[in-house]
């Protein structure tokens, strides 16, 4: 194969020994593994501290824990949404950015513009309004295949930006400001200099999309999802009401992009159309093809690497698009699958498939 | 003849200026194979793809259990009670053989996102319900050896064997096989066929597509015979045999020889 693809192969072995060690360990042990990773990226803030590893993981012009919840939270909270349209149902949105404006403006409606309620409430009341719009923007178009879908989600985006940008209702151009906060809780004050608390808030949420995710992935849903994804007509004739699970899976992607939007409209508590950008809709794909579709750590890692790497390295984040254009292009032709494509059944444990390879091919 | 199970009715389906079958009656009985063959291009599959809702048929009605499939959606067909396989091996190359199966057993559950979520014992029962009895019938096929391998990677055999545990796994009352001992050598085709009587012996009605002739005669209760859309012959099979516009349609067309 080739040496690009070949390239990632420590990567991916550095995953797959992590994956063979954590196969063998016992239940406890596998919990004590989840508390550990879980304590080392609540103290993510304080990483730049540590010697040696500090300087180089630290961000150059921007506090690092910023770049921990500004970038990388939401890139993460977006693309494991968006991997659930694109990388497990196989659904092409090009619009996903759309559902990310929904939710931060319905916070930006209910807290400020038109409301005055607590952004905590605003969350589920976001989320459920994003589901809407998945149902709406999915309803009619879930019937089209493939390209159609494409260019009619990356329409919808557009027309969320566009409608925000000339209705005064919602603020136009100028946007709308005084986002409220999230609630003080276990004293962790939201404000506007310290942004650790929103990192600990959003890494939660991360958590929390995460467990729901893995739960649905493994189900009926999960199965019916990669089976359309696989082969939709298949699929319909092997029983999948596959309307109905597409429908769920852009719903549920919604539900995760809307609630990216309300953690962000609460962090910035300033928001405008620009916010909002078609490229942003690219970047968020990006991050899922990149990191690996259809595997909910590689689209986690995507998101990681989408958001993080143009603020390591400095001047780097104004061409990101171009960047990331031109490493998504080279992937396509020397690895489709990402850096982390998820495995199927057995293969983490036997990974010398060549010889049953050889034997499909007849 | 026993119970009639399906009633396909003066079939015609065309596609553009091509009849792929012209008029084509056909019932089948309640628990017998039934072997449909014919010449390539003779509008078999093309039978499956009108009983699954594939295609609509352009005159013509069918119907399964004495309720019309016309309509019906296919998923829906299927949760009536008619289950294939794919002359093209069709199988979801990612997922697991396992896998594959469970989503045939998922068609008779009902849990979706919220019992996911929730993890309702409900979810769970049917959750173990599918996997056990997807295990099961990759037992019975004989390739529970390979039941946590990607699809993808099975051995060519394996991939048609897996159709029909999937097939199966939607729990069908009529079980339509494409060509599924095609690429076999005659030891598999003998395999296969077993596996076909025991598949019968269960209480499922079989609906057999079959380019050898000698492997169809051996299964088959009965035969019915498609050339040119049309059917030619419908009997038992020693009767089918020394049909003449049987053995004219097999010479006349270079079939095959397997
Ligand atoms: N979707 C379609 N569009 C146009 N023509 C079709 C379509 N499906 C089938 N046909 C035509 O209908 C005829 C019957 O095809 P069908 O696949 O049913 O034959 P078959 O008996 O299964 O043949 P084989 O033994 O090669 O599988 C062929 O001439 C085929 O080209
Ligand atoms: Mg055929």
């Amino acid at each position: 194969m080739s040496t690009i693809g070949n390239a990632f192969a420590p990567v991916r072995d550095a995953f797959d020994s992590i994956g063979d060690a954590f196969h063998r360990m016992n239940q406890w042990q596998k919990y004590s593994f989840y508390a550990i990773v879980i304590i080392a990226l609540y103290l993510a803030p304080f990483w730049t501290d540590i010697p040696v590893i500090g300087p180089i993981v630290d961000t150059p012009g921007t506090q690092f824990s910023t770049v921990l919840n500004d970038q990388v939270i939401i890139f993460v909270l977006v693309a494991l949404g968006l991997n659930v349209v694109v990388g497990l149902a196989g659904l092409l949105d090009l619009g996903y950015v759309g559902f990310y404006a929904v939710g931060a403006y319905v916070t930006a409606i209910l807290t400020s513009a038109h409301g005055n309620l607590p952004w905590l409430l605003s969350l589920p009341i976001a989320v459920v309004v994003s589901m809407l719009f998945g149902v709406i923007l999915g309803a009619p178009t879930l019937r089209l295949r493939g390209d159609y879908l494409a260019i009619v989600t990356l329409g919808f985006g557009e027309i969320i930006r566009l409608t925000a940008k000339n209705m005064d209702w919602l603020g136009a151009s100028r946007g709308i400001s005084n986002i409220k906060k999230p609630p003080s809780i276990f004293g962790l004050k939201f404000g506007v200099i310290d942004p650790k608390p929103y990192y600990y808030l959003g890494l939660t949420l991360v958590l929390i999309v995460v467990f729901v995710l893995h739960r649905i992935e493994y189900s009926r849903v999960g199965r019916a999802w990669v089976a359309i994804r696989e082969d939709e007509d298949a699929a319909e004739l092997m029983g999948v009401h596959t309307f109905k699970f597409k429908l769920w899976a852009f719903t549920i992607g919604a539900a995760v992009g809307g609630l990216a939007g309300v953690h962000y409209a609460g962090k910035v508590g300033f928001i405008n159309p620009d916010n909002f950008p078609l490229q942003l809709s690219i970047l968020f794909l990006a991050a899922v093809v990149l990191g690996g579709s259809g595997n909910m750590y590689g689209a986690i890692l995507g998101g990681v690497l989408v958001a993080y790497v143009p603020e390591r390295l400095r001047n780097f984040a104004d061409k990101r698009v171009f960047v990331f254009g031109v490493v998504l292009v080279l992937m396509m032709v020397f690895r489709p699958e990402g850096i982390l494509p998820k495995r199927v059944g057995d293969e983490h444990k036997k990974r010398q498939r060549s010889s049953q390879n050889e034997e499909v091919a007849q | 003849m026993s119970e009639i199970l399906l009633d396909f009715n003066n079939v015609t389906m065309q596609f553009g200026g091509v009849t792929a079958l012209s008029e084509v009656t056909l019932q089948i009985s309640r628990g017998e194979i039934l072997g449909l063959i014919g010449p390539n291009g003779a509008g078999k599959t093309t039978c499956f793809n009108v009983m699954t809702g594939v295609y609509a048929p352009t005159i013509g009605s069918v119907t399964f259990n004495g309720q019309s499939l016309a309509g019906l959606k296919r998923f829906e067909i299927t949760k009536a009670g008619i289950a294939r396989t794919f002359q093209n091996i069709r199988l979801f190359s990612e997922m697991t053989a396992v896998e594959n199966v469970m989503v045939g057993a998922d068609a008779r559950k009902k849990s979706s996102v919220g019992g996911a979520i929730l993890r309702t014992p409900r979810q769970r029962r049917e959750e173990n319900e599918s996997r056990e009895r997807s295990m099961e019938l990759l037992k019975f096929m004989g390739i529970a050896d390979r039941a946590h391998n990607a699809a993808r990677n099975l051995p060519y055999g394996y991939q048609r064997r897996l159709e029909i545990a999937r097939a199966l796994a939607t729990e069908p009352q009529l079980l339509c096989l494409d060509e599924p001992a095609a690429g076999f050598n005659p030891a598999e085709k003998q395999e296969l066929n077993e596996l076909i009587l025991k598949i019968r012996a269960q209480g499922y009605t079989v609906l057999l597509i079959e380019h050898d002739m000698n492997v169809v005669m051996k299964v088959s209760d009965r035969v019915a015979v498609l050339d040119f859309g049309k059917k030619i012959a419908d009997g038992l099979p020693d009767q089918v045999r020394s049909n003449p516009d049987v053995i004219a349609a097999y010479l006349g067309v270079d079939d095959n020889a397997s």
